[in-house]
């Protein structure tokens, strides 16, 4: 008997994400996911001065913070031809390098680890013996048998109040854990520890953009001005605190992170064959050794896996008009064109036809119309966007670094190279880009020491701000591989305005609704095929949900085929 | 050590069986008073209110937003806060961090309304939709405005955290084509805080909700509703770079000589004058920096519907100031050609002198440069 499962709200993500499915036989056999809730910004800038719209697009995402502001100016200075001074190419990859580190650590502890590790456990953890296991993974100062003791009587007296806080009703005793207590103390402990860390990583942000979330950027380069000799400039103290929280990050992903990852991986390397999903995989690519506009000398190259296929990497172009394309088949938007269409982003078109239930509802009709996020689609593939797709292409494209850590950590697990197909794959692959980009970062760090000793004090380009520079027609578009996938930003300038903006974001890929063919995206095909052992505790699917990231918040409520709530009903 | 007047455990407790001295715990009082402004028995209010209160439960709500509140607030750097979960609150409903999906975070919702009702802190992030039966914004099913009225209900107070939940701000923006709806419209019989900024700083929250746990009462507010001990001050009346707007002294575009100076943003759109925020006190990421340090203009993003406000990168027309009632270009214009009389002249005359008193001290180091590298001259 098939039941129809829904999640909503799924949580430890950012956004409205609902996810419903049918379970048969302990697993699941079909999944649809929407999401619930839209704002337009799209069509709020329209009409607005393009220099303007890195701050408007930058408020799409608080967690990704940083990463459509770049993606912005990047448009806007594709369009206007604006080529930024090298010192604000090394700014913007530092942030960026940040933005990583920042938010694939948060990933990791605050919005992935609770699928892993079972905090109620770590209670009846032996302090001692945790702390040998971490000093033997990994020789963080942070882990002594009393720090863990200290911790451990923390939990005690918080579970022990009655109020559980964040941690009420979780799925704690699930027989779904699998890691000893020992760990489950160890990824508690340093949970709270990488909540310390991430309020210090993002200073670098600060100096540069002024604050964060949110800081700022600038069209033409940067607006933290150099000037060695003047204390509200980038000076050496300015720049000696951005490098030493670059070291105190490097450490904190090589002597935390990675170790944390690897040891709760081992216990789960079944999931090595759960969640793999579409096996077609999209990177735009980024961090120009070179600058932006030279793909050549990107760290992450970009390109195209179609079928697990990695013999074969495909050229990208965002661009062509044949190439990328948005659908709204089974999205609440309507075309011009109708709804079959599919268009390319410089064409695009954000026109709200909401044709689901009104709220309050139960469940979504899914096989019609069932959410606000559009489809697209690369050469008519549906494709996976995010760090597996970035890992995956440096793979297959040949690069001494990513085989490096593919290759160590696949021998360290002890599992074949097709585990990289999965959920624990997507969420390894997240870590191991990690430690590639806390190395790109410091290197970028020191080009910029180098450049301004060597006299280039330049951090923006100001000679096309002016909009009487301008053509009265342009269009341009901008990438970045954002934490989560590939991301890009499409702009059409008319008369000093921007005529039409588009943005197509790594979950639009990855959370996307069927195509007019009915093709699945990542989730929905992920998703197939994932055991779930009590459907009212689904952690296995919140597991294959956050390995992908989410960026959009959602929720999670079972229910039968006559759509009532599993939980008043009896499961059979 | 007085006696706690129940067996649930204060913050007190948590923080000695912690390791932290008595010490430590005056200190932070101390601290967070004069975070709130108050005077100095103020910390002995906090320190009273935090040995004998249990942890209030708050149920966190998410709505239109983009969560930056959410990282904002876990970006605070007191020396306790970063424990704030954990030690001073329950937080038994958000998105964000807790550990529950689907149905089973809902029952921990409804279980607080429900065991607190009147107890408990509601915090909204994001605005509500109210277009249509609200189906631009659903969770669980249900739009934003069920949830915000079924949670209001039984809410001791409401904090508005951020510019969308006070004022709209991103999707409210022309044409706010979702018909976004700040929290004070919308609620009726509860008192509301807003909490503006986009995001507010995170120390700002921490303070704010710190206040109503510690004293059981509403902070003081201004005329629209915000915490006056945060958003009393205007950007410009606190920014470092003021003397160099009074003298006159103006970045013309970014990193030009000027900028390099660190000279007076206004002049490439800073909207700091009009502005009100601790950008300027307290700065961001525990001090490091604020906008206008880095370089960039404020563009007011604590300012009710601030995105219509003009683009970001023109110069405001004029604006009230203390004693400058002119805009920079007249300033400018003045000092050029060194002349004045009357009341207005006056200013300017004054500020004329403090550029003069600006680009002394700036010879004076001059000089002494050069005697450092010419000792004998």
């Amino acid at each position: 008997m098939s039941k129809r499962i829904v999640i909503d709200p799924i949580t430890r993500i950012e956004g409205h994400l609902r996810i419903e499915a049918e379970v048969e036989n302990g697993k699941v056999k079909d999944a649809f996911s929407s999401g619930t809730m839209v704002r337009l910004i799209e069509e709020i800038v329209k009409g607005r001065d393009p220099r303007d719209v890195w701050a408007f697009v930058g408020r799409v995402c608080g967690v990704c913070t940083s990463i459509h502001s770049l993606a912005s100016c990047r448009a806007v200075e594709d369009a206007l031809d604006i080529v930024i001074p090298p010192n604000a190419e090394l700014v913007r990859n530092i942030m960026f390098g940040v933005q990583y580190m920042h938010d694939h650590v948060v990933h990791f502890y605050h919005l992935h680890a609770l699928d892993w590790v079972d905090v109620v456990s770590a209670l009846k953890a032996d302090p001692k013996e945790a702390a040998a296991i971490a000093q033997r993974i990994s020789n963080y100062a942070g882990n002594s048998a009393g720090h863990f003791s200290d911790l451990q009587k923390r939990l005690t007296k918080f579970v022990e109040s009655g109020q559980l806080g964040i941690f009420a009703n979780g799925y704690w005793g699930h027989p779904a854990y699998k890691l000893p207590p020992e760990l489950n103390l160890i990824g508690v402990a340093h949970y709270l520890d990488a909540l310390e860390w991430q309020k210090e990583i993002v200073k670098v942000h600060t100096v540069f953009g002024g604050k964060n979330p949110h800081p700022n950027y600038l069209v033409g380069g940067m607006a933290c001005a150099i000037n060695k000799d003047d204390a509200s400039a980038l000076n050496a103290e300015r720049l000696a605190m951005v490098g030493r929280l670059l070291k105190e990050a490097k450490t904190f992903v090589n002597q935390v992170y990675i170790p944390d990852l690897l040891a709760i991986a081992s216990y789960y390397k079944d999931w090595g064959a759960i969640g793999g999903g579409l096996g077609n995989f999209l990177v735009y690519g980024d961090l120009g050794r070179n600058g932006y506009r030279d793909p050549s000398s990107y760290q992450f190259p970009s390109g195209a896996i179609l079928g697990k296929d990695l013999s074969k990497v495909h050229e990208v172009d965002l661009r062509n008009d044949e190439e990328i394309r948005e659908y709204i088949h089974r999205s609440w938007y309507d075309y011009a064109d109708g709804p079959e269409a599919g268009l390319h982003p410089w064409k695009g078109e954000s026109t709200l036809n909401y044709t689901g239930p009104k709220p309050p509802y139960e469940h979504l009709e899914v096989e019609k119309e069932y959410s606000f996020l559009k489809t697209p689609r690369w050469k008519g593939h549906a494709m996976e966007v995010g760090p597996l797709a970035r890992v995956l292409v440096g793979y297959a494209r040949g690069r001494e670094d990513f085989k490096e850590v593919v290759d160590k950590t696949l021998q360290h697990l002890d599992v074949p190279a097709e585990a990289l197909f999965s959920t624990l794959g997507r969420t390894a692959a997240r870590g191991l880009e990690s430690i590639l980009v806390a190395d790109w970062t410091l290197e970028f760090y020191d080009e910029l020491l180098t450049n301004i000793r060597n006299g280039d004090e330049r951090m923006a380009n100001m000679e096309r701000f002016n909009p009487k520079e301008w053509p009265q027609t342009a269009q341009g578009v901008g990438h970045v591989e954002a934490p989560r996938g590939a991301l890009g930003h499409w702009i059409v300038i008319e008369d000093e305005k921007t005529k039409n903006y588009q943005m197509v974001v790594p979950t639009t890929w990855n959370a996307s609704p069927r195509d007019p063919e009915g093709k699945v995206s990542a989730y929905e095909s992920s998703l197939m095929d994932t055991p779930v052992a009590d459907p009212e505790q689904p952690v296995e699917i919140l597991r294959t949900v956050h390995s992908f990231d989410p960026c959009m918040a959602c929720a999670v409520h079972l229910y039968d085929e006559d759509g009532k709530q599993v939980n008043r009903v009896q499961v059979m | 050590m007085p006696a706690t007047q129940s067996k649930r455990r204060t913050y007190y407790d948590e923080l000695m069986e912690r390791g932290y001295s008595r010490r430590d715990f005056m200190k932070f009082c101390a601290t967070m008073a004069a975070y709130m402004g108050l005077e100095a028995s103020g910390a002995a209010q906090i320190s009273e209110a935090l040995m004998t209160h249990s942890r209030v439960p708050v149920i966190w709500l998410h709505f239109q937003e983009c969560t930056c509140c959410s990282e904002s607030f876990i970006r605070s750097s007191h020396p306790i806060v970063a424990d704030v979960i954990l030690d001073k609150v329950s937080l038994d409903y958000t998105e964000t961090l807790m550990a529950a999906s689907g149905h089973a975070a809902e029952a921990a919702m409804h279980k607080t309304m429900e065991e607190h009702y009147g107890e408990y802190i509601l915090c909204v992030e994001g605005s509500v939709s109210t277009f249509g039966g609200g189906e631009y914004c659903c969770i669980g099913g249900r739009s934003s405005e069920q949830i915000l009225q079924e949670t209001a209900e039984g809410a001791k107070a409401i904090l508005a955290w951020g510019s969308c939940a006070c004022n709209g701000c991103i999707q409210a923006a022309k044409p706010n084509p979702t018909r976004a709806t700040p929290i004070h419209k919308l609620v009726k019989g509860k008192p509301v805080i807003k909490v503006p900024g986009c995001p507010p700083i995170g120390e700002v929250m921490a303070g704010t909700l710190l206040h109503i746990i510690t004293f059981g009462t509403l902070p003081e507010l201004d005329r629209v509703g915000r915490p006056k001990a945060f958003y009393s001050k205007r950007v410009h009346d606190s920014c470092y770079r003021r003397p160099y707007y009074d003298a006159g002294l103006f970045a013309e575009t970014f990193d030009d000589e000027n900028a390099k100076k660190g000279y007076c943003l206004y002049k490439v759109g800073c909207k700091g004058p009009m502005t009100y925020n601790a950008c300027g006190i307290m700065r961001w990421n525990n001090g490091v920096s604020y906008p206008i340090q880095s370089g960039h203009g404020c563009f007011g993003c604590s300012e009710e519907n601030f995105w219509d406000n003009g683009p970001i990168y023109r110069q405001m027309a004029s604006f009230p100031g203390f004693g400058i009632e002119a805009n920079a270009d007249k300033i400018g214009i003045a000092a050029a050609a060194a002349t004045g009389a009357g009341i207005a002249a006056h200013a300017i005359a004054t500020n004329i002198r403090k550029r003069g008193i600006l680009s002394s001290l700036q010879e004076e180091g001059k000089d002494a440069e050069e005697k450092l590298d010419n000792p004998l001259t």
